[in-house]
């Protein structure tokens, strides 16, 4: 697929970003502020609430990645405008404010002194004019390089490291040469093939900003477990769908990170990336978690090979299904968006499948949706550090 | 031509089954990726499609390789034939 000279349509943010998508979004501070959000969602057409369990008495780092994660989702380019609502204006200010750099809408209510009432109709007021705002904006002829592309696999089973994975690994390595901002991350999910993508670090300093990240991760589930982890990792699914242990889901998860590209530097949890290249990000392995966490990093389309079939979706962005199991092609048709199983007959060879998926993602990013946005799949789930205070 | 399992490279302990239905006594076409050749192959159990068969007789605290990596030890003997999954092979990491 010729990268270079194909363009996409897409939204040209304020800032200079390019997004696939132009939600209107209403983002709640803390649990409590979901109901007030998720009532301006049904009062205004157009808008999404993206509730969660978070945002109270939180401090230090994971205070710190609660507020860098919703200020990230307000400032993804897949959105085009934002009302914030919070129990209480200070941490609000804290969202607005952070989002408010981007140079797109962004209006924060509290509902302390006005309850919940109030709130919705002044919000509900404010959403308005954005959708009116956001369905204006046109889409505009951009380069593919100007998409932020992420990956991260789920469900998987052996099919997914045969040809689900190695399929994403093809089109990230087209993509990375054609200068993309690539993700890849699940910290725990490397766990046996750690000195593999390690050897693929540009630098000793980045080798080594990696191992430091899952030395970390592993001492902390050595330190908490209370048995092999045979119940947990694998998952019940990828044990039903033939993986055995933790090394040989590591090997398969790996193959989407292709086989030229280089990592070019190491991301906390949901940190945006400073230049193009391929990012590694320190991440849970739980599809929602993971997927949330570079959402907030500024992603607009997102891979997800499954074996299995994990049916997840995100709230603002694409996420584009690839499945070469033919009896989860079969039974879960209705959840995969391109098919490699031709890989697995030898119908098909590997630059092929690489380009069904680049030729899915352009089509995406045109505004096609992906079966998860057609099913309703909004998950997002943010991830949290440690206990509150 | 469509093959019933699959091999990432030489010197790997396991392949793939990648059809479904697999029999015991059945005689298999199996592609080992890397390197690009065929092989034919009998199992000696039911295996289910994605999950593995074990290329060589593997004995108790052998490495099982697959992609060329350990991925787990053996902790029961298993034939060259048979089913490789959780009930005989078990991870070194946790």
């Amino acid at each position: 697929m010729d990268l270079k000279n194909t363009k996409v349509m897409a939204y040209r943010r304020e800032n200079g970003r390019v997004g696939v998508r132009s939600h209107v979004i209403i983002l709640p501070l803390d649990d409590l502020s979901n109901a007030a959000c998720l009532a301006v969602e049904a009062a205004v057409k157009g808008t999404m609430a993206l509730p969660h369990h978070y945002g109270r008495l939180q401090f230090g780092a994971d205070l710190e990645l609660h507020f860098r994660t919703l200020i990230g989702l307000g400032c993804n380019p897949n959105v085009a405008g934002v009302i914030v609502i919070g129990i209480e204006p200070e941490w609000t200010k804290v969202i607005t404010d952070g989002i408010a750099k981007t140079g797109k809408p962004v209006y924060g209510f509290s509902i302390e002194q006005h309850g919940d009432h109030n709130t919705i109709c002044e919000a509900s007021r404010k959403a308005k004019e954005l959708v009116q705002y956001a369905t204006e904006q046109q889409r505009v002829e951009c380069s593919i390089n100007e998409l932020w592309v992420s990956c991260k696999c789920g469900e998987s089973d052996t099919t997914s490291g045969i040809a689900a994975n190695p399929t994403v690994g093809n089109a990230f390595d087209k993509l990375y040469e054609n200068g993309n901002t690539l993700f890849f991350g699940e910290t725990s999910e490397i766990t046996g093939g750690e000195h593999l993508v390690a050897q693929r670090c540009r630098t000793p300093e980045i080798a080594k900003q990696f191992m430091d990240m899952w030395n970390e991760y592993n001492d902390f589930i050595i330190a908490n477990k209370t048995n092999d982890l045979s119940d947990s990792q694998p998952t019940k699914g990828n044990i039903l769908g033939g993986l055995t242990t933790i090394e040989e889901k590591a090997l398969g998860n790996i193959q989407k990170i292709g086989k030229k590209c280089m990592v070019d530097g190491c991301l906390d949890y949901a940190e945006a990336p400073t230049h193009p290249g391929l990012w590694f990000m320190n991440s849970s392995s739980a599809a929602a978690e993971m997927v949330t966490l570079v959402a907030a990093a500024g992603a607009v389309v997102h891979f997800f090979p499954t074996g299995q079939g994990n049916v997840i979706g995100n709230p603002i962005v694409p996420v584009i299904k690839i499945s070469a199991n033919p009896r989860t092609i079969r039974t879960m048709s209705e959840h995969i968006d391109v098919n490699v199983n031709p890989l697995m007959r030898r119908e098909m060879n590997l630059d092929q499948a690489g380009d069904l998926l680049l030729e899915m993602m352009v089509r995406t990013a045109n505004g096609r949706f992906t079966s998860a946005e057609a099913l309703g799949h909004r998950e997002i789930v943010m991830t949290k550090l440690y206990r509150s205070a | 031509m469509s093959v019933q399992f699959l091999v990432h490279q030489d010197g790997d302990s396991v392949g793939v089954i990648t059809v479904e239905g697999i029999k015991a006594g059945q005689e298999l076409e199996g592609w080992v990726m890397k390197e690009d050749y065929t092989i034919k192959f009998k199992v000696l159990d039911d295996i289910p499609i994605g999950h593995k068969v074990a290329l060589k007789d593997l004995n108790v605290g052998d490495t099982v390789i697959k992609y060329g990596v350990d991925i787990g030890k053996v902790v029961a003997p298993i034939k060259k034939g048979e089913h490789l999954h959780v009930h005989n092979v078990k991870t070194k990491r946790w």
